[in-house]
């Protein structure tokens, strides 16, 4: 077993604060690790999680639900690494805190427990949204958030036949190709006429969704779910047995995904009387309206954005360590950032106004189209003034990283526009 | 049955010497066959032919690739519909004869080309001259030679060439007027090339308003004013009495006339100055000329089409054998005028009399003692009375209705004739138009009546005459092809048809040719009348001795030991055909062209060859190596005048004359002269909506010889105001009705593609129907900027490129090269399918840039790396490295140009 981290106390060193970190995520843990670096001596941490393991990279569910890679696999830091850093680990649902006392700064855990704290870090991620429909909470309509919830689907998928996702957006088609690697006949259903549509244009998401289909998944769209049948088991649970569509079309269902999207959990910032909206409102610094308290990921909200991609909340992670450690001069704004997909090995990217077409916006949209769809391949470039305002790559996504960047540099493309779409030119590129 | 070359050395069954198909230097070949079907042969030079010692040009080296079956007509048709030959041959007899009878024998016609077989021409001449009674035979030789043949039979008395090829390699100075020899000959060039290097002291004058590759070579280029020659060559005259540089031994004892051409000729150009202003040049380049020719006694002045289509182009060649009889410089090693004809059989024509105003074999029509030998000769009391009309007088009465019948062999008048427009109007009209031709999509075709599918090149037995009267057997290496027959037989077969068996019932080849020769040798004495065509030693040759005839040069006179050697050279020592046994001078009027510029047509218009395509490319049109040269209507003009009419480099200009208006691909070049424009002569319909010249063409003739002036013609020119420009590449070839709607369309046949350029000034691109000529198979590909107007697509069959469409809205479009190359691949690569529709090579690939080499494929960008990496100072050292210029040498002056820049 490593040393333990020993602290040799420098008498002219105050003695270091207490810092309790409440939930195990990526952005806690990402926020801790620049801790660590900026300032490795200056808290005496406790993490608090939910989860009884250490904390593990959540964009990995999917494979493991696909039976790509395995739950050891997708841990970015098992228990001994807290040791290792110093850090308390309190993991299991019995720790999980339910109220923040800030006048006496403590944080009372279910088990009883009260942690004192001189500063608080709030990661409490965000929640999988449960329809209100009848049948919702019957044994087998599961969501798609954490280890548990992939265990839960992999041992219903051993005997289930079909499953139905409810939701086309990134986590349901996931879930759709995961269960049917698994063997399960699977139907995705969706609100909107097209699967991905708050990431992808039409186009591309019927080329993906035929690719999808070709693999055996199924699609209702532009449907509702109407109610959730059961039959009442030996044990007297009730069983999912299938899905009633508002359309009235019933389809089989040994087991129901909810991928309709997440909500932030504010429950615990809410209760003890942090200002809350959609989510913890937070600073330019991530600081809560209490001074003591910061929150990062997707339980927070800043400026009126919620956060479902990862991308942002490593950004988030690194100013809100740059504070913790008092450097103090971090400042997070929110760069609408460009959506990099994997969705059962087709890669897509999509970023600005990618929708915006001349027939509705006038005649002074432009685009720039390249199509070969028996290679896979779809790409939009929407330009507007010779600059490009938006992109989908579906296929073929190496050039992403240019076209923002030249989004975001507003630079002109008229001399390079013939070549623009095949990609960077050695002698063109800016 | 398109023929595949074998590159090692393969056994060969047979060996078959024969002729080139193509220009009138008359190349040997040697086909080794290694099956009897001929599928694989190797073509290369015949190393023992005295006119080209193995050595051939880039179009001789690819003859196999224009065998190509699929092009060649079959069998006979009359109205459109296929026929046996004993009916089609009826039906053309009943029609012809339907025709004479109602309208007399001048309402029809026969006319032919230099690239029948002598044996051919014989039986067309002796058919219309002495059965149908009528002088209407005329020729497209008549485009090219007839000047020749007017200003020798002036000079000499008889159309002789005095001298021979050899003679290039003797001469001290060589002038080439009139003649882009590098292109239009490449193995004589070569062969002055070859003379110039082994005798460093040798000079070479070249005397062309252009600039061409001939330059290569010239100590002095005078780059004169269009059509001023005679001009220079009347101050040459001149200038040799001036200075007492006469060779009166030669002059006294064989000549006559000379004071009355030099007293004109001082009239005109009595100082170096005048001529140096009249031909727009500077006063030392003539002088330096003049300079030369006096004091060079073995000169050779060489002249093709560049002085013959003239409306004064007669009076030219007079000009240049003046200067040649008054030093005495003619029939000897070394020295003496020597015109290079253009096709390979002009000269047998004209041997035969095959021009509508000679009788036959180098007799005349309006001598009665001519006149009476022929009808005795051919026992016939029907001899055409008169001359007939010339080829532009002939389309002319055929639009009038005066000539009723006419029976087109193996040559295009929509394409080659001036004013072409109404040529096309004339047979449209025509009541009867008779074709014979080996190939089925012609520009006549639409107007064809009967249709005879006659032997191609590679089928064909019989002689043929090159430029310096050296007769060669043409030998068959395939057996033919369909029902194809040789027009000597067709034409004798129509002939009996009309009630002339007996004096057409030829079953061999050899009894025409033995015909010939009797007639030239029949009372051929002082005694009788007295012709330089005497071919008396190949008279009653066996088969077999016909069948292994030696090329020998005529007159071929009988011997003693019955062995004919044929005769090098003539007149050395005088012995015209004249009445007096002395050449004449003739008195020069030097005019200059007949139709001068105007505010209007302000640019003078010069048509010509270029080096890879033959004639209407209707063979070397389908060799992807020979279209990969220039594979487009191209217009020649000087930056300066490009600059004034806002032409741009590689865009598209609409060429207009007074007759006919054409579209062409600009080309900027300072090898040309200001205030002239330069067109290919060789497109046609079958290749191109709007590339004919023809149509431009201002129908002058020369009085005398009746050939048009095809050099001169005043014209414009403005940008095309083209919406829309595009390329298709595509393996299967489109009907041509899918590109109709298309204002401009270029086809060119590619390797295991076809190659269409396209634009139009109409309406906008219609992308969904510009989609449909990709074909349906395969899966589509598309870019699209419409705000840019600029559409892409390709279709790609499991991996295979099927076809590929650019559109954009301007000239400037992807290089062909690379895209071009991708259709020789079975399976394109992942990242050639990517960057596909960019137009541009992945990174890595290399882009070898237009084709320069076409006998080894070698394309400039090779040569520019190849010089730059390897340090390659010349053209040897670049020879070696890419093979480039190894063969026929024609792209050396290209090579010249990419070392020295």
């Amino acid at each position: 077993m490593a040393k333990a981290h020993q602290q040799i106390q420098d008498p002219t060193q105050p003695s270091p604060l207490k810092l309790v970190v409440i939930g195990n995520g990526m952005a806690s843990i990402r926020t801790l690790e620049e801790l660590l670096q900026a300032a490795p001596d200056a808290y005496q941490i406790t993490v608090i999680g939910r989860e009884p393991f250490g904390s593990y990279n959540r964009i990995m569910l999917s494979p493991m639900l696909a039976g790509e890679t395995t739950r050891e696999e997708i841990m970015i830091h098992d228990r001994p690494w807290y040791e290792e850093q110093g850090i308390k680990l309190l993991a299991g649902d019995e720790y999980e805190a339910i109220l923040i006392d800030r006048r006496h700064k403590q944080v009372q855990l279910r088990n009883g427990d009260k942690i004192d704290y001189d500063r608080m870090l709030i990661a409490t991620g965000a929640d999988p949204i449960r329809l209100p429909v009848p049948g919702s909470d019957a044994e087998g309509v599961l969501c798609f958030r954490g280890i548990r919830d992939v265990e839960a689907m992999l041992e219903r998928s051993e005997e289930g036949q079909h499953a139905v996702v409810i939701g086309a957006g990134l986590l349901g088609l996931e879930a759709a190709n995961g269960l049917s690697k698994r063997g399960m006949k699977v139907t995705v259903i969706h609100r909107a006429r097209y699967p991905l549509n708050r990431q992808l244009d039409q186009e591309a998401a019927q080329l993906l969704q035929q690719e999808l289909e070709s693999r055996g998944i199924e699609f209702r769209l532009g449907v509702n779910t109407h109610s959730i049948l059961t039959k009442t088991d030996a044990q007297g649970l009730h069983q999912v047995t299938s899905l009633k569509l508002d359309s009235g079309e019933i389809l089989a269902a040994d087991m129901v995904v909810m991928a309709t999207g997440i909500r932030p959990n504010i429950e615990l910032a809410h209760n003890s009387g942090i200002e809350c909206n959609k989510g913890i409102l937070v600073s330019d610094c991530l600081q809560s309206f209490d001074p003591a308290i910061y929150a990062v990921g997707e339980c927070v909200e800043h400026r009126a954005v919620t956060f479902g991609l990862v991308e942002p909340l490593f950004e988030q992670a690194r100013v809100c360590a740059n504070h913790l450690a008092s450097h103090g001069v971090a400042s997070y704004t929110y760069l609408k950032p460009a959506t990099r997909l994997k969705v059962s090995g087709i890669s897509l990217y999509s970023m600005g106004d990618y929708d915006l077409n001349p027939k509705k916006e006038g005649e002074d949209i432009e685009l720039i189209t390249l199509r070969d769809p028996a290679a896979n391949i779809y790409k939009k470039l929407v330009i507007k003034d010779d600059r490009i305002v938006g992109a989908v790559l579906y296929g073929d996504t190496v050039d992403g990283p240019w076209y923002h960047e030249l989004m975001r540099d507003e630079q002109d493309i008229s001399r390079f526009r013939e070549g623009l779409i095949f990609g960077r030119e050695p002698e063109d590129a800016p | 049955m398109s023929v595949s070359i074998q590159e090692k050395q393969l056994i060969p069954l047979r060996t078959v010497d024969t002729i080139c198909a193509y220009c009138g230097t008359g190349c040997g070949i040697r086909v080794e066959i290694a099956d009897d079907q001929a599928q694989t042969l190797q073509v290369q030079g015949d190393s023992e032919h005295p006119t080209n010692f193995g050595r051939l040009c880039s179009k001789g080296s690819n003859l196999n690739e224009t065998m190509d079956i699929e092009a060649r007509l079959l069998h006979p048709e009359v109205d459109g519909q296929r026929v046996d030959w004993d009916s089609a041959l009826d039906t053309t007899a009943s029609r012809i004869r339907k025709i004479i009878d109602e309208h007399g024998p001048d309402a029809f016609a026969i006319y032919c080309s230099g690239q029948l077989l002598t044996e051919d021409y014989y039986v067309a001449n002796k058919l219309m001259k002495g059965f149908i009674g009528s002088a209407n035979i005329d020729t497209n030789s008549r485009l090219c030679m007839s000047s020749t043949v007017a200003g020798h039979k002036r000079a000499f008395g008889s159309d002789t060439v005095p001298g021979c090829y050899e003679d290039l390699d003797h001469a001290e100075l060589v002038i080439l007027t009139g003649s882009n020899t590098a292109w239009c000959h490449p193995i004589l060039f070569q062969r002055m090339r070859a003379a110039k290097e082994a005798n460093p002291g040798r000079k070479t004058v070249v005397i062309d308003p252009r600039r061409t590759a001939t330059c290569d070579i010239a100590d002095l280029h005078l780059a004169l004013k269009p059509g001023s020659d005679a001009f220079l060559f009347n101050g040459l005259l001149s200038y040799l009495a001036r200075n007492n540089a006469l060779n009166h031994n030669y002059i006294d004892n064989h000549t006559t006339g000379l004071d009355a051409a030099v007293a004109l000729a001082d009239e005109h150009s009595d100082s170096i100055e005048t001529v140096a202003e009249q031909c727009g040049l500077e006063v030392e380049s003539v002088e330096t000329f003049y300079r030369w020719f006096m004091e060079t006694e073995n000169t050779v002045t060489t002249f093709s089409q560049g002085i013959n289509q003239s409306s004064s182009g007669s009076d030219k060649v007079n000009a240049i054998i003046n200067c040649h009889l008054a030093t005495g410089r003619i029939g000897k090693p070394g020295m003496g005028p020597l015109s290079f004809t253009g096709q390979p059989n002009a000269m047998g024509g004209r041997e035969v009399g095959g021009l509508a105003n000679q009788l036959a074999a180098h007799m005349e029509l309006n001598n009665p003692k001519h006149r009476d030998l022929l009808s005795r000769f051919w026992n016939t009391n029907n001899l055409a009375p008169s001359a007939g009309l010339k080829a532009v007088d002939l389309f002319q009465a055929i639009g009038t209705g005066k000539v009723k019948g006419v029976w087109i062999i193996a040559t295009n008048p929509v394409d080659s004739l001036p004013d072409a427009d109404r040529v096309r109007d004339a047979l449209q009209g025509c009541e009867l138009v008779i074709q014979s031709d080996c190939m089925n999509e012609t520009d006549t075709t639409p107007f064809a009546h009967i249709r005879f599918p006659a032997l191609g090149w590679g089928e064909k037995d019989g002689t043929l005459t090159n430029s310096e009267r050296r007769i060669s057997r043409q030998r068959a290496i395939y057996p033919r092809s369909g029902e194809a027959h040789a027009d000597w037989w067709i034409i004798s077969r129509v002939a009996q048809k009309l009630g002339f068996e007996e004096a057409f019932n030829y079953q061999h080849v050899a009894e025409v040719f033995d015909e010939h020769a009797r007639l030239s040798a029949f009372e051929n004495s002082e005694q009788g009348i007295l012709r330089d065509f005497n071919l008396a030693g190949m008279a009653g040759l066996s088969r077999s001795q016909y069948e292994q005839l030696q090329p020998v040069q005529w007159p071929v006179l009988k011997q003693a030991d019955q062995q004919s050697t044929g005769t090098q050279r003539l007149f050395g020592e005088g012995g015209f055909f004249t009445p007096d046994r002395r050449a004449n001078f003739v008195a020069v009027t030097p005019r200059f062209p007949e139709n001068n510029t105007s505010q209007q047509y302000p640019l003078i218009l010069n048509t010509g060859r270029i080096r890879d395509q033959w004639h209407t490319m209707t063979r070397t049109g389908l060799s992807p190596k020979l279209s990969a040269h220039l594979p487009e209507p191209f217009v020649e003009i000087h930056p300066a005048e490009a600059e004034r009419y806002q032409l741009q480099e590689g865009t598209i200009a609409r060429l207009q004359s007074h007759w006919g208006s054409m579209l062409a691909r600009v080309r900027i070049t300072d090898s040309i002269g200001r205030g002239q424009l330069f067109v290919p002569m060789h497109w046609t319909a079958q290749f191109s909506s709007q590339g004919r010249m023809g149509p431009l063409v201002n129908p002058v003739v020369d009085p005398v010889s009746g050939q048009p002036e095809s050099k001169h013609t005043p014209t414009s020119i403005v940008p095309y105001q083209g919406k829309w420009f595009g390329f298709l590449l595509s393996r299967q070839r489109l009907q041509d009705s899918r590109l109709e709607g298309i204002e401009y369309r270029v086809r060119s046949t590619g390797v295991d593609h076809h190659r269409y350029e396209l634009a139009d000034s109409n309406d906008d691109a219609n992308w969904t129907e510009l989609l449909s000529l990709l074909g349906e198979k395969g899966d589509l590909l598309e870019y699209q900027d419409n705000n840019q107007q600029r559409f892409r697509a390709a279709r790609i069959d499991d991996g295979r490129l099927q076809s590929l469409l650019i559109i954009g809205p301007s000239s400037a479009l992807p290089e062909r090269d690379w895209l071009a190359s991708l259709f020789a691949s079975e399976q394109l690569e992942d990242v050639e399918r990517r960057q596909l529709l960019s137009g541009k090579p992945p990174a890595g690939a290399a882009d070898t840039g237009p084709v320069v080499c076409a006998c080894f494929g070698v394309g400039r960008n090779t040569i520019l790396n190849a010089i730059a990496e390897q340090k390659l100072d010349s053209t040897e050292a670049v020879g070696c490295a890419l093979k480039a210029g190894t063969n026929c040498g024609s792209c050396i002056p290209e090579i010249r140009q990419l070392l020295k820049n």
